[in-house]
């Protein structure tokens, strides 16, 4: 039997497809059946697969069109751009689709809190807000111990900083 | 450093030595980074990639650790040049295509190799012979924090470095572990272990990466999580499942061994045979043989010839190498015959 695509070579590979409920007997060569596999791999890509996902996560109280109109002020993708192509646009994308991310985020990884490393040069807001961060972890484990007084001391300097930054917002 | 400069030159990875070096060829530590308020590189247009890249290229040259590298700009290579950067797995397949605006930084031995403007702006690798993925941590860490003086990441403190595929922010890391696992496959276990990884949220792959098949019996395997553990509990994790298979592997070649030793021996053997007689061979034919000796030699059965040649060869073979050892371009039957003229050279020293 020769190939059904080619007709030259021989056929190795039989194939069963259905499509939309009718069923087609393949019959190919090895070449003509990689190409074809490749056509079908390609046909449902990595980015399908994350848009796919990505549409699960629509508030509920949002219409479609609301969710269409966001777009990521720092280089104009939006939410439909990435669901289209699976991918972000710039680093501020993550901040501008943050609501829709999240759960992506948490269903990929199955966390959104990073542990891992960070740059030495973070900028000093960020620097600062983790500081507060390590103060909060700190306090906890003060109470915990019931070391009152090194916790009020810490309780002071948290107080401080959010008052330096709730300074600058204003 | 010139390319053809790495043509007599055996990759650090390939050195065949370091831990458990029978079953795993090299463990790989890759970090994406973004540069902060730029659009990834999909996304922007051709001054802005161009931008990039030379931010990139003026920054490295202040980094330390990166003083023995060479800047190679892709648009300037012709497409066996390419090829022969993806074969020494210094690049991915993804990064040859579209080469505008996107270079390779590789260093003398090999170990590190850093794509600019692939699917991030930075995507670094340091690459380490053996079962060895907290050594090539540390080289790779010490480089990040370097570029990190030169460069604003783009990074927020719950998300960590963000990527241009969701599938990579937090660490931005994947660790792989290139394996050897002839003994699976043959005992066909291998669909039970791959299966058990995939469960527990690894990928299993080939030879070269996304989307390539599983060539004579090697796999690479990789962290799929990227955001949540830390840096070091993703290796501890798969350090953890990489020392399982090597147990089942090692429980595999015992059975086989025991139950048909003289079958083994004659596998071995008729494929050490063809390699050194054969004069035309493709390249699957050529990993699928290699692969069988380098099993005999893990078992004593194979003695003259060592894991480094086996890499070697596994490599030298390959289509972009043939073509930079004989300085021209070759059709696939050329190849086949100068392959195989190559192999015999190797194998038939004594």
């Amino acid at each position: 039997m020769l190939c059904n695509i080619c007709h030259k070579n021989p056929a190795t590979v039989h194939l069963t497809e259905i499509v939309d409920g009718q069923m087609s007997e393949l019959h190919l060569c090895e070449e003509c059946a990689r190409e074809k596999s490749q056509a079908m791999e390609q046909q449902f890509g990595l980015s399908d697969l994350l848009a796919g996902m990505a549409d699960f996560d629509k508030p509920k109280n949002e219409t479609s069109a609301m969710v269409r109109a966001v777009k990521c002020p720092n280089c104009g993708l939006t939410y439909v751009d990435f669901k289209k192509i699976g991918k972000l646009g710039c680093g501020e994308c993550y901040d501008a689709f943050r609501k829709y991310l999240g759960p992506l985020l948490k269903r990929i990884h199955g966390s959104t809190q990073h542990t891992g490393k960070s740059p030495l040069k973070v900028t000093k807001v960020l620097k600062k807000r983790m500081d507060i961060q390590e103060l909060h972890n700190r306090l906890n484990k003060a109470i915990e111990t019931e070391a009152f007084e090194e916790a009020a001391k810490i309780r002071d300097q948290i107080k401080e900083l959010e008052k330096k930054e709730a300074g600058k917002k204003e | 450093m010139e390319l053809k400069d790495l043509l007599n030159h055996t990759s650090e990875w390939l050195k065949g030595s370091g831990p458990n070096s029978d079953i795993i060829i090299s463990s790989r530590i890759r970090l994406a980074r973004n540069l902060a308020n730029t659009p990834f590189p999909h996304w922007a247009d051709k001054k802005q990639s161009e931008d990039v890249l030379n931010k990139i290229r003026d920054s490295f040259l202040k980094v330390d650790y990166l003083k023995k590298t060479t800047f190679f700009e892709l648009a300037k290579m012709d497409s066996v040049d390419k090829q022969f950067l993806v074969e020494r797995h210094l690049m991915s397949l993804d990064h040859t295509q579209k080469a505008n605006s996107k270079a390779v930084v590789v260093d003398d031995e090999e170990v590190v190799s850093i794509m600019v403007n692939e699917e991030d702006h930075i995507r670094m690798q340091v690459m380490q012979s053996g079962f060895n993925l907290y050594e090539a941590w540390n080289i790779i860490n010490k480089i990040d924090d370097g570029i990190a003086k030169e460069l604003n990441f783009a990074f927020l403190s719950d998300w960590g470095y963000l990527t241009a595929c969701p599938t990579n922010p937090g660490t931005g890391m994947r660790g792989s572990v290139m394996l050897h696992l002839p003994a699976l496959v043959m005992s066909r276990a291998i669909d039970r272990v791959l299966a058990a990884i995939a469960k527990l949220s690894f990928i299993a792959r080939g030879l070269y990466g996304e989307g390539t098949q599983a060539m004579g019996n090697f796999f690479q395997i990789s962290n799929q999580v990227s955001l949540g553990p830390s840096e070091n509990e993703i290796i501890e994790n798969i350090n953890g499942l990489i020392r399982q298979i090597i147990e089942q592997e090692n429980q595999a070649r015992e059975v086989l061994v025991s139950k048909n030793k003289p079958l083994l021996e004659d596998r071995v053997n008729r494929s050490l045979g063809i390699l050194k007689s054969a004069h035309i061979i493709t390249s699957q034919e050529t990993i699928e043989l290699l692969s069988m000796v380098r099993l005999g030699c893990d078992l004593g059965m194979v003695k003259d010839i060592d894991h480094r040649r086996i890499n070697e060869l596994s490599i030298i073979t390959q289509p972009a190498h043939l073509q930079k050892i004989e300085g021209k371009k070759l059709s696939a039957e050329e190849r086949d015959v100068k392959r195989a003229q190559i192999i015999r050279d190797k194998l038939n020293i004594y």
